[in-house]
């Protein structure tokens, strides 16, 4: 007979629910009857979707995390968060310099940082998120790039700032102006381009698009990765 | 000697010059400045606001790396924090001053960090590059120099943040001397004047650049009418407003004579023998080259 999985009580959007101990917060929502428009993507902790608030048990601490890879534990209270509702500079690549005038044009909230940190506290990817801020701040943008290259853009940081900075645009704007201006160029990836102009992937990109999901998700995980 | 070092955002940015002739200064007479490991932004101007202390997160955690470099012995029991630009200077000071003298505060802040390993224990003592000078010694310093400034006419310019308030001044509020000291010491000829701790206009060179060309033009026209042929300073915005305005004014009032802004540490390094491409001239706005050559000493 199948052993009974231990039930624990759970507070999901302020309504108490018995779940099945060792569910992550988004099997639980499930679990739950909770169907699951917004707030879930990948389910395997790269999307950055599911970012979600939650308190446990005794604990005075409001926490960040993600919930398909976030654990219930018992008396948890949760939050979803299914959308970040944060400004947004639109910009053309082509015309920004990777320096820290781009920054104080299209992100002047950055200089209101007062270094509490309580961004890097949220991180669900133990980002050191004041640390890039900071990187900005004083005109290092390949730094900024490093350190944020892990964000999943989430944008639990940004809803905890109390200087309302949105870093993971910021980080996202370091990143792409350090791959076009500042990292060293790759002659790899222009001979790739050119043969994906040249439709060198295309049969095999149609035969993937052709395939059933059972088949697909075979070789997915059984593909080679190659590193040089 | 070892120094700890804040350096602040400005002097990665747009003050370059500053940071990389007084780090060239400081190694010509066998001081080392070792820039703290992870430091933040000082937070640019105190904030005067009695209950918020948020301001004062971004200091005190500058003030813990202090700690730490003392901890890992990259430093031996040095608790001086040097400064250069004035307005971290400034901002530091005054935090430091606000946590040593209110413990509560201290403890609150204390209890706010996060991921910090350890308490700040208000031990930090936060300095200014030109008080290192003084008490390294001007006689000292002289004995160094081996390109005098001979016949140089040169203004100090104060500005606000080395001086104001009174508590964290570096000298005499009213009557400072320790730049005009400097100035002798390189072989300058120090002048007198009524402008050198008149306000630039600061931040107003953002959105009211009309009182920055009035004060401005008003403290160079002052350098000028008491023999200036040079003005030296230590803070980046001021250096901003009085260099990169001069010829905004002058294109309003033709009458206007220019005069070459310098860091302290420019001038320092040409006494000293330091080559040129350590001093960054070419940053500066006003050609700061042609009085130097006129003098012959370029
Ligand atoms: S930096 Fe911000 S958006 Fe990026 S992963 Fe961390 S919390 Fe999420
Ligand atoms: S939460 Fe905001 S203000 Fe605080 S350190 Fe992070 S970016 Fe700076």
């Amino acid at each position: 007979m199948e052993e009974k999985r231990k039930m624990i009580k759970v507070y999901l959007a302020g309504e108490l629910f018995k779940v099945p101990e060792g569910s992550t917060i988004m099997m639980a929502l499930e679990y739950a009857g909770f169907q699951l428009k917004r707030g879930v993507g990948c389910r395997e902790g790269y999307c950055g979707a599911c970012g979600t608030v939650y308190r446990e048990k005794g604990d005075y601490k409001l926490q960040g995390g993600l919930a398909c890879q976030t654990v219930v534990t018992d008396g948890m209270a949760v939050a979803q968060i299914p959308f970040v509702p944060a400004e947004k500079p639109t910009y053309d690549l082509e015309d920004l310099t990777p320096d820290v005038n781009t920054f104080t044009e299209l992100f002047p909230s950055v200089f209101r940082c007062v270094s509490c940190n309580t961004c890097t506290k949220a991180c669900p990817q133990d980002i050191e998120v004041m640390d890039y801020i900071q990187a900005i701040i004083r005109g290092d943008i390949a730094k900024a790039a490093d350190i944020s290259f892990d964000c999943i853009r989430c944008g639990l940081c940004a809803m905890r700032c109390p200087a309302e900075i949105v870093q993971y645009d910021v980080a996202t704007l370091a990143r792409r102006l350090t791959g076009k201006y500042l990292s060293k160029k790759s002659p790899e990836l222009d001979k790739r381009l050119e043969e994906m102009e040249a439709g060198k992937f295309d049969e095999e990109i149609k035969k993937l698009k052709n395939m059933p999901k059972d088949k697909l998700t075979k070789e997915y995980y059984n593909r080679e990765i190659k590193i040089s | 000697m070892k120094l700890p070092y804040f350096p602040g955002c400005t002097l990665k940015t747009t003050a370059k010059n500053f940071e990389s002739s007084a780090l060239a200064t400081a190694k010509k007479i066998g001081m080392e400045l070792i820039e703290l490991d992870r430091w933040n932004c000082c937070g640019v101007v105190s904030s005067l606001t009695s209950d918020d202390l948020m301001k004062h997160l971004a200091p005190v955690r500058n003030f813990l790396r202090v700690q730490e470099m003392n901890k890992q012995e990259k430093i031996k029991d040095e608790n001086r924090l040097v400064t250069l630009c004035a307005m971290c200077y400034n901002t530091l000071s005054l935090s430091n001053k606000r946590m040593q003298e209110n413990p509560d505060d201290l403890d609150k802040i204390n209890d706010f960090m996060h991921k910090e390993e350890e308490d700040y224990h208000g031990n930090v003592d936060v300095v200014h590059f030109l008080s290192i000078l003084k008490e390294y010694g001007f006689k000292k310093l002289a004995s160094k120099v081996i390109n005098p400034l001979k016949d140089m006419k040169v203004a100090s310019y104060y500005g606000c943040t080395l001086l104001r308030p009174k508590e964290i001044s570096i000298d005499d509020t009213e009557d400072p001397k320790l730049m005009e000291d400097l100035v002798e010491t390189l072989g300058a000829k120090v002048i007198d004047w009524d402008a050198k701790s008149r306000c630039c206009g600061s931040y107003h060179t953002v959105n009211n650049v009309d009182i920055v060309h009035r004060l401005v033009q008003g403290i160079i026209d002052d350098a000028r009418k008491h023999g200036a042929e040079a003005i030296i300073t230590s803070c980046p915005l001021c250096a901003f407003n009085l260099d990169t305005r001069q010829s905004e004014i002058k294109e309003k009032n033709d009458d206007f004579q220019t005069i070459p802004i310098y860091y302290f540490t420019q001038l320092m390094g040409i006494a000293l023998g330091i080559e040129e491409n350590e001093l960054g001239l070419e940053f500066n706005k006003i050609d700061p080259n042609a009085l130097l050559k006129d003098l012959k000493l370029i």
